[in-house]
């Protein structure tokens, strides 16, 4: 079954990949590019393999879905511009939304109609994300939301965006994760502006969102009002432990860079390092192989808990290792990024910013410690 | 009994054994109290799991033996762990019809005999001749009997190390069954550093949890926190490359060196990075040769090199790819 479902998706990758490559996802050309192929992948059923089939999907299982990753990145496929939405509000809306969201959201996101960015940090709540002071305040039929959402990612193009409001402002002394609730609202709606920010690299890959009453129906309220942290935590742990970074991203990288190193005579002081990475890459993949095994067997995604801040430090780790190890194996050419190898430079840019993202890495370390090693607090 | 059931049985012995104590007489000179961990290790079946069946073995797979291991490495079992359950009885099974062999494997396999042996350049020598009854040698796929010769104090003192006098031979042109010896060596070696891995950061972790200064328990602060997060980390990766080395071992697969040798780098790095760090919280306690810390740092330290060097591991995974 696997086998032939890897076939499948190896050759239609192998008929329809963009060649050359699409320009970046972070332009606006590139990112309308970006939406087509979403289209053409959705027309495929392979954008959601295993979301349910009235919602685009396939119903395949998470071990396919790791088929399918694997082949995408090895036939080196573009990037996913609408990840925001598959790999964090989508297993959000499995897990809290209401069928009614389910049957309204999933298709279009399937489609691409509807490109999602993620609004969670705030000018003055980065890692102490429960900091934040964006509030919804109740009126009839929905909430009006105000304050100012950043590194937003995808949000220079996207169509619309989630985050964590406060609604009840009253509960904050109490404890700040509580009167939070998560809603929903579109980047071109009144009294929403959106100002890009650029990124090291030159392209607008995240942006600034200012919120003036913006009005939110009650239709686009995932979960209850008020337990909105719960449900971020969970789309928190989805995005650092499973889905973000499927193992067949490292792994093709890891295979691209073993054929570098060898095309440049096998450099014996780096050698090392690139056997790290491949170790690394294949470590990730059977890691996550086992997890998928285990989620099989009955867990669910959520209770992935703890655990999902070992991998996500793990493979931030690597691909800036791995990065940087092929920029070593480069010499001088390491610094063009026009020139014949400037791809690993853009994906250098790009892991560069992994430790950073999806909770920083000093924060998954305390949860370790704390959570899994039973460190005090 | 699973894996993980197999391994608390295992657990509960040790933990019952006094191994501490065996370790210290056998470092100073004194085997008989650690070879009577072997031999209730051996009614258990222990050293009867890489023995084929035929030979009055389990014939059990490789992640059997995997389990084992790191279990013995949990506890810094002392005497040649790798040499005689795995690389020695995976090198007579293939020889089994061979002179003695089948002798010998029935008294592996009834934990009667103990061997260890030599196989330049991945193990240039036998370690602890003087618990064996038998030592091997195996080089240029050759094999045969050897005698300990002199011998040289490993980092760790419960270990010695003994050039081997070549002997009577065996076999020859058996270079693919000392090839797959070797991997069941590094395969266990490995399980070994897994464990003592696993037990350094449960040390580090009961440590820092109790030991208190500036008024807090050490473990509350930051920078020991992301320390052992890490430790964690490299353990909770080089997990899975262990068992699939077992694996591909088990079904003797193209891939199987290769495996074992990314196994070997991975738990080796996990086992290190967490003695640094156990060393590192227990501050000056655990620099001293009483508290049991040094038994697992000085045994990490020793078996890190053993069964192949981590670059010769890195070098094999690039040419295997």
């Amino acid at each position: 079954m696997t086998d032939v479902f890897r076939a499948e998706v190896r050759d239609w990758l192998a008929e329809h990949r963009p060649t050359p490559a699409l320009p970046s996802l972070d332009t606006a050309e590139g990112f309308e590019a970006h939406r087509a192929w979403e289209r053409s992948l959705a027309a495929a059923r392979l954008a959601v393999v295993t979301w349910p089939a009235r919602y685009g999907g396939r119903d395949a299982s998470l071990a396919e879905w790791l088929v399918f990753e694997e082949e995408y990145y090895a036939a080196g496929a573009p990037a996913r511009v609408g990840q925001n939405g598959l790999f964090m509000l989508a297993p959000t809306l499995f897990a809290f939304g209401s069928p009614e969201q389910r049957d309204r959201l999933l298709p279009r996101m399937a489609t691409a109609d509807d490109i999602w960015a993620q609004a969670w940090s705030e000018p003055d709540a980065g890692s102490d994300l429960a900091a934040l002071r964006a509030r919804g305040v109740r009126v009839s039929g929905g909430w009006l939301i105000s304050g100012t959402k950043t590194w937003c990612s995808r949000a220079a193009f996207a169509d619309r965006a989630f985050g964590l409001f406060r609604t009840d402002p009253a509960l904050e002394s109490s404890g700040r994760h509580r009167g939070l609730s998560y809603l929903l609202f579109g980047l071109r709606a009144p009294g929403v502006t959106v100002r890009p920010i650029r990124q090291l690299g030159g392209r607008t890959g995240f942006a600034e969102i200012f919120l003036d009453e913006v009005f939110v129906p009650d239709a686009d309220v995932v979960g209850e009002p008020g337990d909105g942290w719960r449900i971020a935590m969970s789309t928190a742990s989805h995005e650092r432990g499973l889905l973000l970074r499927s193992p067949g991203r490292f792994l093709a990288a890891a295979g691209r860079l073993v054929s570098l190193w060898r095309r440049g005579g096998g450099d014996p002081a780096l050698r090392d390092r690139v056997a790290d990475a491949w170790i690394g890459a294949r470590a990730y993949q059977l890691h996550t192989q086992a997890t998928v095994a285990r989620l099989a067997a009955g867990g669910t995604l959520g209770d992935l808990g703890p655990e999902a801040s070992l991998g996500k430090v793990f493979w931030s780790e690597l691909d800036l290792a791995l990065h940087e190890t092929a920029l070593d194996l480069l010499g001088s050419w390491a610094e063009v990024r026009d020139g014949p190898d400037g791809r690993w430079l853009e994906d250098y840019l790009f892991a560069l910013a992994g430790p950073v993202y999806a909770g920083t890495n000093e924060i998954q370390r305390t949860l370790i410690a704390e959570r899994l090693l039973g460190l005090p607090r | 009994m699973n894996g993980s059931e197999f391994g608390s049985v295992l657990h509960e012995l040790l933990a019952d054994a006094d191994v501490p104590n065996a370790a210290r007489r056998w470092a100073s000179g004194d085997p008989a109290s650690g070879l009577a961990v072997w031999r209730r290790l051996a009614d258990l079946g222990v050293t009867a799991l890489a023995v084929p069946e035929k030979q009055g073995g389990l014939g059990a797979s490789p992640l059997d033996l995997v389990v084992a291991c790191e279990e013995l490495g949990h506890h810094a079992v002392p005497g040649p762990v790798a040499e005689s359950l795995a690389a020695g009885p995976a090198l007579l099974g293939a020889l089994a019809d061979a002179g003695s062999c089948g002798e010998w494997l029935a008294g592996l396999a009834a934990g009667d005999l103990i061997v260890t042996l030599t196989a330049p350049p991945w193990v240039p020598f036998a370690a602890c001749p003087e618990a064996a009854g038998l030592v091997l040698y195996a080089e240029d796929g050759v094999v045969g009997r050897g005698r300990a010769d002199a011998t040289f104090r490993s980092v760790d003192p419960a270990r010695s190390l003994a050039e081997v006098h070549r002997g009577p031979v065996l076999a020859e042109r058996v270079a693919g069954a000392v090839a797959r010896a070797l991997d069941f060596g590094a395969l266990a070696c490995s399980a070994q550093l897994l464990g003592a891995g696993r037990a350094l950061l449960e040390a580090s972790v009961l440590h820092a949890g109790w030991r208190v200064q500036f008024g807090r328990p050490v473990g509350a602060f930051q920078a020991v926190k992301h320390r052992l997060a890490d430790v964690a980390i490299g353990l909770q990766f080089a997990r899975p490359l262990l068992e699939a080395a077992g694996v591909a071992l088990a079904g003797d697969g193209p891939t199987a060196g290769r495996d074992v040798s990314a196994a070997k780098v991975a738990c080796a790095e996990a086992a290190y990075r967490a003695a640094r760090a156990a060393l590192q919280v227990h501050g000056a306690i655990g620099y001293t040769a009483e508290h049991d810390l040094s038994r697992f740092l000085l045994q990490v330290r020793a078996l890190v090199p053993a069964w192949g060097a981590q670059a010769e591991h890195r070098a094999r995974v690039l040419r295997e790819l």
